[in-house]
């Protein structure tokens, strides 16, 4: 009996490897297949320096998963047509974790898609990352990108991947329909805004939909907003100081910050839920008030991605919502752009792995999934024609006429500050009208490594 | 007579040294197959078919074999040896999975150790220094505490009031299923489950359970995971939910294991139910309780998926297991995560003490 119980089992097991390896066999026979058919000049191309690299395979691990991932597979198919080179994409939810765990255990990929570059910058520092610089050359990649963004990318000295995708966070969602009914303008400035905002309150519509949970996340939401003001408040020199370090949380520089974000988060005319519903909302569905007809709230600052979580069935990006850039405070700063991007550094130096590089630093590698819309594209040579939608050709002309650029800080600061006491802190002072701010902002300073 | 002897004696040897060929050839065999698994070009089938045969198949022979070989050896010598066979095996994995992890914990505990650092360098204290000052420290210990009270005490209450009450029922066995299938569910399943019970919409009309309750009754919503520090208590709710289900099961045996002459003796000497549930019942089934209580207080111990799904620690919810997460793998700094490690461990410890002791003594 017991034998018999442990044969079945056995062989249901071999079944099970068998049918959950099945679907890699299929895509192995297609894959020879293809080569199979009519020999292609391999060589040809901009990426291999004219050599014949077809057959070999480049693996890139990245946190893209479930659709961004299929379109990220799509937009490498014309580099595997011109290269013959294999580039397969595996992506993970726990990237984060898993991407040091596989760099210290020595299996790194060969090719990871970071979506923060203060993690980038813990594995540069042990020394698992190599310079592109060294094997693109500083001018190639200037003429790709704006000096902004190689800035960026430019970690202990050297440049640890190029930019794949742009993220702009400095933008305001809005219900299209009750600003022409209302007659309300586009804000130019922050107290206009400000001033839209009372007009909104004394013709009886809630101004503001905010939200800042992200369960282990919670609180960038807020420290989004806090980016956003500490540019357009103070000179981008001041900016970098703060995210250095030097320029400490307990600073009048950034408790003046903190300022203009309770004049509207914490009047309870402006914001729905008030600070409850601040604290408590997924920022995913905060965006929801604005979209749906009644709209519950007018107004919703969220960065681009945010139209994926559009409800669906509900109001679309065009014809019910609209966008504007946040404007400036002050305008000696000009029109500061806070963003955000993945940058894809190389773990591993091999011929075909150089020749991916060059390819993810041109503007087609990122053609097909920006075709689906709801992707900016960080390369010079992205002709803005190729944008679906006015709307993904809008945020594309609003990174372009940025004065200033800076990436997101709380994903530039060490993690323990920048995805730790940063996000709490600021979700503590938002959640508790009680709260000690001084003992906050003394905390955040303290947690630096 | 000696040829036989010889013969014996040969055919012993022979066995012998094919016991030993047998354990050269399977030593073999596994470190073959080791470094064919991390063969990337070898077929995905292939692997998972060799892993099945060595990794059953192969701990089996192993097992005859060197049982076969303690066989060939003299009486004293192979009852000495025989139970190390059995038990070397086990120890070694929980050297490698345990007890190793365990002192390494113990040791980058004390040093400068972070994400893309390298190797742990600086020895000291300064781990338990920063961990042992901040504020938040003390709230978490606060709420394991209370994690730590309320849990047990609940959940192994209604588990034995539940199991004496369904005892006299027709329809027991449903009565029993029902609450026991919380048991089923994942804590990562049972935290979504509640979060949309707590659930506070920002507009419209509220979909979380508890909200639509207190609004139909003409209430405002509330935002339940925000009231301190009754917050916690919902938490806790959630645990005492899916344990109520263990304890009941394990109290039901024990309590139909109460003979039926002694309750008819009890309510002969004129004892009312009440009497009867507190000083024969409770009595009678004490080890079982302890045995529960011990069981659900180290679960307790390690609560981290409630707590990281619901709340992720905010509004003062956090506990031990929680924050040395947040250090390990949000903040990337490993000897602080450790140092937390160490204290949780240490915070565990009087309660395995006392658990293998009783467990030694039953």
């Amino acid at each position: 009996m017991f034998k018999k119980i442990l044969l079945v089992l056995l062989a249901g097991l071999v079944l099970f490897a068998l049918a959950s390896c099945g679907g890699e066999e299929e895509a192995e026979s297609s894959a020879a297949a293809e080569s199979a058919e009519p020999a292609v000049d391999y060589s040809d191309n901009p990426y291999t320096d004219g050599e014949d690299l077809s057959g070999t395979t480049v693996n890139i691990f990245g946190a893209f998963v479930d659709n961004d991932a299929a379109r990220f597979e799509d937009s490498m198919v014309p580099f595997e047509e011109a290269t013959g080179i294999d580039v397969v994409y595996e992506g993970s939810g726990d990237f984060e974790t898993l991407i040091t765990v596989r760099a210290e255990g020595g299996d790194p990929p060969d090719v990871a898609a970071f979506p923060q570059p203060g993690l980038a910058a813990d594995l540069v520092r042990g020394g698992y990352v190599y310079d592109v610089a060294e094997w693109l050359g500083m001018d190639y990649l200037s003429q790709q990108y704006n000096d902004a963004w190689t800035d960026l990318a430019e970690i202990e000295g050297i440049q640890a991947g190029v930019w794949y995708r742009a993220s702009i966070k400095s933008l305001v969602w809005y219900n299209k329909p009750v600003f022409e009914e209302e007659g309300y303008g586009i804000p130019e400035t922050w107290d206009e805004m400000l001033a839209l905002s009372d007009q909104m309150v004394a013709d009886g519509y809630t101004p503001w939909a905010i939200g800042i949970e992200s369960s282990g996340a919670t609180g960038w939401v807020a420290t989004d907003w806090l980016e956003d003001i500490m540019l357009r408040i103070h000179p981008p020199e001041v900016y970098d100081a703060w995210v250095a370090g030097e320029v400490k949380f307990d600073s009048p520089e950034f408790r003046e910050a903190l300022d203009y974000l309770a004049e509207i988060w914490f009047n309870e005319d402006y914001v729905l839920g008030g600070r409850e519903g601040i604290v408590l909302t997924p920022f995913g569905d905060a965006v929801t008030p604005i979209a749906v007809d009644p709209p519950a709230a007018l107004m919703h600052r969220q960065a681009n991605f945010i139209m994926g979580f559009m409800p669906e069935g509900g109001a679309e990006v065009g014809p019910t919502l609209g966008f504007f850039y946040l404007p400036p405070i002050d305008s000696a700063m000009g029109r500061p752009v806070l963003g955000a991007g993945d940058l894809l550094g190389p773990m591993q130096d091999r011929p075909e792995v150089r020749a991916v590089m060059r390819y993810l630093a041109t503007g087609l590698s990122t053609k097909a999934w920006l075709e689906q819309g709801g992707f900016v594209s960080p390369h010079n040579d992205t002709p803005l024609d190729w944008y679906p939608t006015d709307v993904d050709r809008g945020i594309a002309e609003i990174l372009a006429a940025a004065t200033t650029f800076r990436f997101d800080a709380s994903d530039l600061m060490p993690g323990a500050v920048g995805a730790g006491t940063f996000w709490t802190g600021m979700t503590d002072y938002v959640n508790d009208e009680n709260a000690n701010l001084d003992r906050i902002l003394q905390s955040i300073d303290s947690s630096y490594p | 007579m000696s040829d036989i002897e010889e013969s014996v004696l040969g055919r012993r040897t022979i066995q012998t040294a094919l016991s030993i060929l047998a354990a050269a050839a399977l030593i073999i065999i596994f470190v073959w197959s080791f470094s064919f698994m991390r063969n990337e070009e070898a077929p995905k089938a292939l692997i998972a078919v060799v892993a099945l045969v060595v990794g059953i198949g192969g701990i089996w022979a192993l097992f005859i074999t060197v049982d076969n070989l303690v066989s060939q050896m003299p009486v004293r010598v192979r009852d000495f040896l025989r139970p190390y066979v059995f038990i070397t095996p086990a120890f070694l994995v929980l050297l490698v999975y345990i007890i190793y992890p365990t002192i390494r914990t113990i040791y980058v505990s004390f040093f400068d150790y972070t994400r893309g650092s390298g190797a742990p360098v600086n020895f000291g204290l300064q781990n338990y220094l920063v961990i042992l000052s901040d504020p938040k420290l003390l709230v978490a210990f606060r709420n394991n505490l209370l994690w730590l009270i309320l849990v047990p005490a609940f959940a192994v209450s209604f588990g034995l009031v539940i199991a004496v009450l369904v005892d006299r029922i027709k329809w027991e066995s449903f009565a029993k299923s029902l609450i026991f299938m919380p048991m089923a569910i994942s804590f990562v399943g049972a935290s979504v489950i509640w979060r949309f019970v707590y659930y506070r919409s920002l507009w419209g009309s509220q979909i979380g359970l508890l909200n639509a309750i207190v609004v139909g009754l003409g209430g405002d919503p509330v935002g339940w995971l925000r009231i301190e520090p009754w917050n916690n208590i919902f938490l806790i709710i959630i645990m005492i939910w899916l344990q109520t289900g263990f304890a009941m099961v394990i109290l039901s045996s024990a309590v139909k294991g109460v003979p039926a002459s002694l309750l008819e003796a009890a309510r002969i000497d004129g004892a009312g139910e009440v009497r009867i549930f507190f000083q024969v019942i409770i009595p009678y089934v004490a080890s079982t309780i302890l045995t529960v209580t011990t069981t659900i207080v180290i679960l307790v111990l390690k609560v981290f998926d409630v707590v990281f799904v619901m709340t992720s620690g905010q509004f003062n919810t956090d506990v031990v297991a929680n924050m040395m997460y947040n250090q390990m793998f949000k903040a990337g700094q490993y000897g602080r995560g450790a140092a937390l490690a160490v204290i949780l461990f240490i915070a565990v410890i009087p309660i395995m003490v006392r658990n293998i002791r009783s467990m030694n003594q039953a």
